[in-house]
């Protein structure tokens, strides 16, 4: 908001006129489009009161919950262990021990440029041919969080970097062991600057559990498919679960961005560069 | 590796659609983040909550949900198009939002002073918009753009599981014939990290010329 504020001066009554009709125009312009795309549905009889009835009946919201509470449970548990996978690979990747950077990094860079579709495939159709076949839910968890851990470690990375450097120097100046100053001062610090970094890479992780969709784990976008072609509602399904992914998401987003917000008040050591560039952004406003 | 090379042509003809899809969905998704990003920053209230609506809904659904929906869901309104047209179309829409979000941080990061001079030049919002503010955010945001299209690339794959026969999707189908899963699939992994390689360093030469020195 605050560049917006930059780009046009505080508009006299032309400009405020301009932008009025500019508003009434944007808004007709959504509404004709709207229009268009309603028109669409009902020629089509896509619209009919009997084609979106099921969708207010409890037996099938309590599958598509059950659906949503399996995609929630697969979201959790990638998270864990990626945010686990991650926080070793990030201390792998700013070692001393050079053999154990060097594969911390391989690691990263392989894992951060193969999609996951990939590993969802090798997982789903190389593993069984080497006698190794998991449960549909750890074959869709697995790769994810292989894939996540790798972006995690990423994020905790710069967490750690972006710390003051003092705060290393001041444990290790008190005593405690590399081990002790990593565990007790840094981390913890580093993590709590990381949260909504880290909630809203959840958010992708979450996001990216609609690959249950092609392991057949029945998770939102899975039981949506089994539904679909089940009553013959394909649009108005999708609809529904694309809704409900957008709802549960953007909840999600809005606690990182708060979380975010209130960071910026914390004052502690070196800010990360994101609040400094902010910072600096909204002086630059107040000028 | 003898199976990458005896299947070779499924592997390049795979290669040739990735990139392909890449390449046209990258610039679609450029072209419609950029305005998306321009409205956001409009002194319209009613086109900022079309960039803001846009932006929420596309960043929070999986890709996979709006690739099943438009190539499932939209042949039944009568909306058809063929398959790697509305993969191409799905993944533009989708990254463009991506793209307006970094844009937009571009564009919070030019230096207060180029707008007012040009307001004080007499320019309109548009003009400063489109002659003084863009051209500096963009090039400010040469990395990040950069790593939207590595991830990109790597969401290409997702039009796999709507059946657009890309490299992953050529991949899958070689294992089923011959059944050795790991050369196939290193083959098709070693396939992408080329092309993010190559990403990679052509975004690192471009932010060379282009950046700005301050």
């Amino acid at each position: 908001m605050s560049a917006s504020r930059v780009l046009f001066d505080e508009p006299g009554p032309i400009a405020r006129r301009r932008m009025r009709i500019a508003g009434i125009v944007a808004i007709v312009a959504v509404a004709a489009l709207s229009a268009l795309a309603v028109r669409r549905f009902a020629d089509h009889g896509q619209l009919d009161a009997d084609k979106w009835r099921p969708y207010t009946t409890w037996p099938m919201w309590r599958y598509l919950l059950e659906g949503l509470w399996a995609t929630i449970r697969a979201a959790i548990v990638a998270t864990a262990l990626s945010m686990a996978g991650g926080i070793v690979l990030a201390l792998g990747r700013l070692s001393r021990r050079r053999a154990l950077r060097w594969s911390a990094t391989g690691y990263i860079e392989v894992m951060r440029t193969v999609p996951v579709l990939l590993l969802v495939y090798l997982v789903l159709f190389g593993l069984p041919h080497y006698g190794v076949d998991l449960p549909l839910f750890w074959k869709l968890v697995l790769p994810l969080s292989v894939s996540a851990s790798a972006v995690f470690a990423e994020i905790f990375r710069a967490g750690i970097l972006s710390l003051d450097r003092g705060q290393r120097e001041a444990g290790l100046a008190v005593g405690l062991t590399d081990t002790q100053t990593m565990r007790l001062i840094v981390l913890p610090q580093a993590v709590r600057r990381l949260l909504p970094s880290l909630v809203s890479q959840s958010v992708g992780l979450l996001k990216d559990t609609s690959l249950g969709f092609i392991v057949s784990y029945s998770e939102l976008l899975y039981s949506g498919r089994v539904l679909a072609s089940y009553n013959r509602l394909l649009i108005q399904t999708y609809i529904i679960i694309a809704l409900v992914y957008i709802v549960l998401n953007a909840s999600l987003s809005k606690l990182a961005r708060t979380l975010e917000a209130r960071q910026g008040f914390r004052p502690t050591g070196r800010r990360s560069v994101r609040t400094l560039l902010r910072a600096r952004a909204g002086a630059d406003a107040r000028l | 590796m003898d199976v990458v090379l005896r299947h070779l042509s499924a592997f390049t003809d795979g290669i040739t659609t990735t990139l392909e899809l890449t390449a046209l969905s990258f610039a679609g998704a450029l072209l419609i983040g950029v305005v998306v990003a321009a409205l956001r920053v409009s002194p319209v209230a009613a086109l900022r909550g079309v960039g803001t609506v846009y932006v929420e809904t596309f960043q929070n659904t999986p890709l996979l949900v709006l690739l099943v929906l438009f190539v499932f869901g939209l042949p039944e309104v009568g909306v058809i198009f063929p398959l790697f047209t509305t993969a191409v179309i799905v993944i533009a829409l989708y990254e463009a939002a991506y793209i307006a979000e970094a844009v937009r941080s571009g564009i919070n990061t030019v230096s207060i002073g180029q707008a007012e001079a040009a307001r004080a030049l007499g320019l309109t919002f548009g003009q400063s918009l489109r002659l003084v503010i863009l051209p500096q955010a963009l090039r400010g945001v040469v990395q990040p753009i950069g790593n939207i299209f590595i991830a990109l690339t790597m969401n290409t794959s997702l039009a796999a599981a709507v059946g657009v026969v890309e490299l992953t999707s050529a991949a899958n189908r070689v294992n089923l014939l011959e059944a050795q899963p790991i050369p196939v699939f290193v083959g098709a992994g070693l396939g992408y990290m080329v092309i993010c390689a190559v990403a990679g360093l052509l975004t690192g030469v471009i932010e060379r010329k282009v950046a700005i020195v301050r």
